[in-house]
């Protein structure tokens, strides 16, 4: 039994590591369009967990996800008198224009968020550091 | 760090200080031709008076008016009047209205009311028109004519049919990037009215023509058009002077179309990126703008802000009043017929934080 279990890993191993179909990349873009849908939802505050307290959403002042910048990051921000990830800005901004918490950087609504901006810059070219 | 700007409160006496203290107050006047039709107006606009719950309303966006109102009553020479151009409110609501009134109650001047969309698609302006009166009309100062539009009317399916409950209706609307919203226009009614007021003025006569959202087309996205904008532009060509001023696009604007200088009021509440900041779509920001420096979110009032208006020999100049920033100042320059940012127009001059992207 031992045996039998462990040469079938084995061949599942050998057979997928290495090789992906069509299929699997159409689900797997799936999996990331609907992670960035569900950012929009958060962005424009119309997803049932709510960012912030005061009924402001990030869409009012970044329509489009625009002026988020993602693909400047990691920058340098003077005022944190460091160089910064995507998101603690994002956090800054959670904090103060809409009087929240800070989301965990690795929590299902911060990848949302992130998805979701980095979506609307597709085909902006990488400029790490600008300003 | 400067975490607590945020939080940073003033009351009126240390409002007053500060801003008097700041306030370059530099009305000079220049050489004019007809020094009867030169005076100053106020420009308040887009104040975005948000409801919570209660008795509580978003912060950040009444202080941004009160400050607004503190400031203009501060003026001096006195503006002879002051415009208030649309979107006072957030979702239109009755709270929202009130207060935004009660704020704007405190200014010392004359208030003449622009509609902004925010204010209009709950009830259609029913509760608006209460407080501050029509939506559409004209007056006369000091040898200017002044109109007001309400610029940000849609089709009759979008407005009547389409949405199951008027909330609804002003969600979508007050959604800027939303796909379910629907372009604005002055309409048929009010062009026919436009003319009809227009015909017993003189050609030569200045007009200002007050709107919320800009009378040319400049990035559909965003509603930063009007779709029957050609046809009112039309309407105002037989006239020397023509001078459109608008509020809607929380950011700095300039441009000239044949006859037609056309001027943007910032927001009180929060700025808008420029059109070109977003990659997936196609804009048309007028060449002549010179845009204005980036926000810093840090500072939570830059990039917002008033401005005061002189009119001169029938042409607009605008003084943009950033209490987070340096004054910007759009002139109207009479030998090149266009208005021109009086430090930044030259390429040359330009800085890094103007550019968008
Ligand atoms: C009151 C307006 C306002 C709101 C609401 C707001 N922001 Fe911002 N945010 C700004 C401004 C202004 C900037 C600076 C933009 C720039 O650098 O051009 C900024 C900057 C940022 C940046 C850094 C951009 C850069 O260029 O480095 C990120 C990321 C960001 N915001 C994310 C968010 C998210 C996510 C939300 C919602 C949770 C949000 N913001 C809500 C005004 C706002
Ligand atoms: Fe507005
Ligand atoms: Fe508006």
């Amino acid at each position: 039994m031992k045996w039998i279990l462990a040469s079938l890993m084995f061949a599942a191993l050998s057979s997928q590591a290495d090789t992906f179909s069509k299929e699997d990349v159409a689900r797997w873009q799936g999996e990331y369009d609907s992670v960035a849908k569900y950012g929009r939802t958060l962005w424009t505050n119309s997803a049932k967990i709510k960012l912030g307290t005061n009924g402001v959403a990030c869409a009012q002042c970044h329509p489009n996800g625009a002026n988020s910048h993602p693909e400047t990051y990691p920058k340098f921000q003077k005022q944190l008198g460091k160089v910064t990830q995507f998101w603690e800005m994002v956090n800054w901004c959670i904090r103060n224009p809409l009087q929240g918490k800070d989301l965990q950087p690795g929590s299902k609504e911060m990848t949302a968020l992130i998805a979701y901006a980095v979506s609307e810059r597709k085909g902006v070219k990488l400029e790490p550091g600008k300003h | 760090m400067s975490f607590k700007f945020s939080r940073r409160e003033f009351g009126k006496a240390g409002l007053a200080a500060g801003a008097l203290a700041t306030l370059p107050i530099s009305l000079v006047r220049l050489a004019f031709a007809d020094s009867a039709q030169d005076f100053t107006f106020a420009y308040i606009s887009d104040s975005h008076i948000q409801h919570i719950k209660g008795k509580e309303f978003v912060r950040n966006w009444d202080q941004g008016l009160k400050r607004a109102v503190a400031e203009c009553n501060l003026l001096l020479p006195k503006p002879d009047f002051v415009i208030y151009g649309g979107d006072l409110a957030q979702l239109g609501t009755k709270p929202e209205l009130d207060h935004g009134a009660e704020i704007m109650s405190a200014c010392k001047h004359k208030v003449h009311y622009v509609m902004g969309e925010h204010d209009y698609y709950l009830d259609l302006g029913e509760y608006w028109s209460k407080l501050f009166g029509p939506h559409t009309y004209s007056f006369d100062h000091k040898g200017v004519h002044f109109v007001v539009l309400n610029s940000i009317l849609t089709t009759d399916e979008w407005t009547f049919k389409r949405w199951p409950t008027a909330k609804q209706r002003m969600d979508e609307m007050a959604g800027l990037d939303n796909p379910n919203g629907s372009p604005f226009m002055v309409g048929e009614k009010q062009r026919e009215w436009l003319k009809k007021d227009l015909e017993k003025v003189d050609k030569n006569t200045p007009l200002v023509v007050l709107s919320h959202s800009p009378l040319q087309k400049i990035f559909k996205n965003w509603n930063f058009w009007t779709d029957d904008a050609e046809q009112v532009q039309a309407i105002l060509k037989p006239f020397k002077k023509v001078n459109v001023l608008y509020g809607h696009v929380h950011q700095i604007q300039y441009n000239k179309i044949g006859n037609i200088a056309f001027n943007s009021v910032m927001a009180t509440a929060w700025p808008w990126p420029y059109p070109q900041s977003y990659a997936l779509a196609e804009s048309h920001l007028p060449v002549l703008t010179v845009p204005m420096n980036r926000a810093d979110p840090f500072f939570e009032r830059d990039a917002t802000g008033w401005q005061f208006i002189g009119m001169n020999s029938g042409r607009v100049n605008a003084t943009f009043q950033l209490p987070d920033n340096d004054t910007r100042k759009v002139a109207y320059n009479t030998k090149t017929d266009k208005p021109e940012d009086v430090s930044f127009q030259d390429p040359a001059k330009r800085i890094p934080p103007q550019n968008h992207y």
